[in-house]
């Protein structure tokens, strides 16, 4: 359980995907126009990486080698695919305002990346946390990036007015702006680490 | 190998299946809700159902716009109107435009866009705006001439830093006028006719409505 403990905070700090390891950066900097939007994303990546990571693991002594790409893609894909159902059922607005980025999770390197990296070497549980950590620190990492431009965009974080709107600077809404403060996170988020 | 791929393609296909057989009866009725949501907003009130009865109306070479007919008793209140543009800044905007008797925007919808956040997107509410009419275009009547932005030479003021966005708007509601104009002539020639279709079921009356639309 100890263990298992240090996988998931693994996730979140040590090996953050976004302001460590850099994956994924394509969802991260599209969907983060505001926070609620980055933090759906998250939660959805997070869906199919604790899914894909615990079937995968499952799965590692019946696949073999040869076709483990294509098995992989073909498991993360049916995961995708039902998030993006569900998504479209019963938070249709929330999908809409997402879009393409849905689907898109099938390609985000993060979730082939721990397949690869971890869940075809460790057991299921391991596997559930590592998904469950990295889906986490994700999922942050995109909340702050998205509040943090919403905030500065439109003078507002989750839709909650904190100053008025014509102060705001247009430019962090779109995209330059999503580069500008990922970069500042990065830098702050290393110096805190290596402190 | 071959065997373990095909397995496993095997077991997500039936599993995606029953995921689908699961959700298109609630994807279904999000759509229609957002339909009915949309028409609700942008016509008078109403008691028919305008989604059953709703036809095609073409405009110009090859397009043709979904027309939602809003009926209190046998009398029609009012239009609305399923209309596009592909002239935006990135990707198709679709709106539901409602007209009254009279010629006049009631109210408008937007249904899908992929204009940009903070600019371009902001046409969801710029042009309701009912303390600045100069930007307005509710209640603007569209018999006296088309809508156009002022940077245009028209009366409507555009979007700040989003005149594509705001030409490719008003597009779609000149259409939609357009498919308007169009549906109150058949609906004034053809008051006879309409009594005929109207007391027949909803889709018979659909198909004649469609075949004069053709001819």
């Amino acid at each position: 359980m100890n263990n298992n403990l240090k996988v998931l905070i693994n996730g979140v700090i040590k090996e953050n995907p976004i302001f460590v390891l850099l994956l994924g950066m394509c969802p991260t900097l599209a969907t983060t126009s505001s926070a609620i939007n980055g933090m759906s994303m998250g939660l959805a990546t997070m869906f199919v990486l604790i899914c894909s990571n615990m079937v995968i693991s499952m799965l590692k002594n019946v696949i073999p080698d040869m076709v483990r790409i294509p098995a992989y893609i073909v498991v993360i894909a049916t995961f995708v695919t039902i998030i993006e159902m569900v998504m479209k059922a019963y938070v249709p607005a929330l999908a809409d305002s997402l879009g393409i980025f849905i689907p898109l999770i099938v390609v985000n390197c993060i979730v082939l990346g721990r397949a690869e990296a971890f869940a075809s070497k460790n057991g299921v549980f391991a596997s559930i946390f590592d998904g469950a950590g990295m889906g986490l620190g994700f999922t942050l990492s995109l909340t702050v990036l998205g509040a943090l431009r919403e905030l500065m965009g439109t003078g507002r974080i989750f839709s909650i007015n904190i100053y008025p709107e014509q102060y705001g600077s247009l430019l962090f809404v779109l995209a330059p702006g999503a580069f500008i403060v990922l970069g500042y996170l990065i830098a702050i988020f290393n110096k805190l680490q290596h402190k | 190998m071959f065997l373990s791929l095909a397995i496993i393609c095997l077991t997500v296909a039936v599993l995606l299946s029953q995921v689908n057989k699961m959700t298109a009866k609630p994807i279904a009725e999000a759509r229609a809700m957002k339909l009915q949501n949309a028409i609700g907003e942008v016509v008078p009130a109403f008691d028919n159902d305008p989604v059953a009865e709703a036809y095609s109306m073409p405009v110009g070479t090859g397009d043709s716009l979904l027309v939602y007919p809003a009926k209190m008793g046998d009398k029609v209140v009012g239009y609305a109107l399923n209309s596009s543009s592909n002239n935006g800044f990135s990707g198709e905007i679709q709106i539901m435009v409602g007209f009254d008797m009279e010629d006049r925007i009631i109210n408008y919808a937007v249904l899908q866009h992929a204009e940009t956040p903070g600019l371009g997107s902001k046409m969801t509410e710029w042009f309701k705006n009912q303390e600045k009419p100069s930007q307005s275009v509710i209640g603007r009547d569209l018999s006296q001439g088309t809508l156009t932005v002022s940077k245009d030479g028209g009366n409507v003021d555009a979007i700040t830093a989003s005149t594509i966005t705001s030409r490719a708007f008003l597009e779609a509601i000149n259409k939609a006028y357009l498919a308007y104009s169009g549906s109150k002539e058949d609906a004034h020639s053809g008051t006879t006719e309409k009594k005929i279709t109207e007391s027949s079921s909803d889709k018979s009356g659909r198909i004649k409505e469609e075949e004069k639309n053709n001819e």
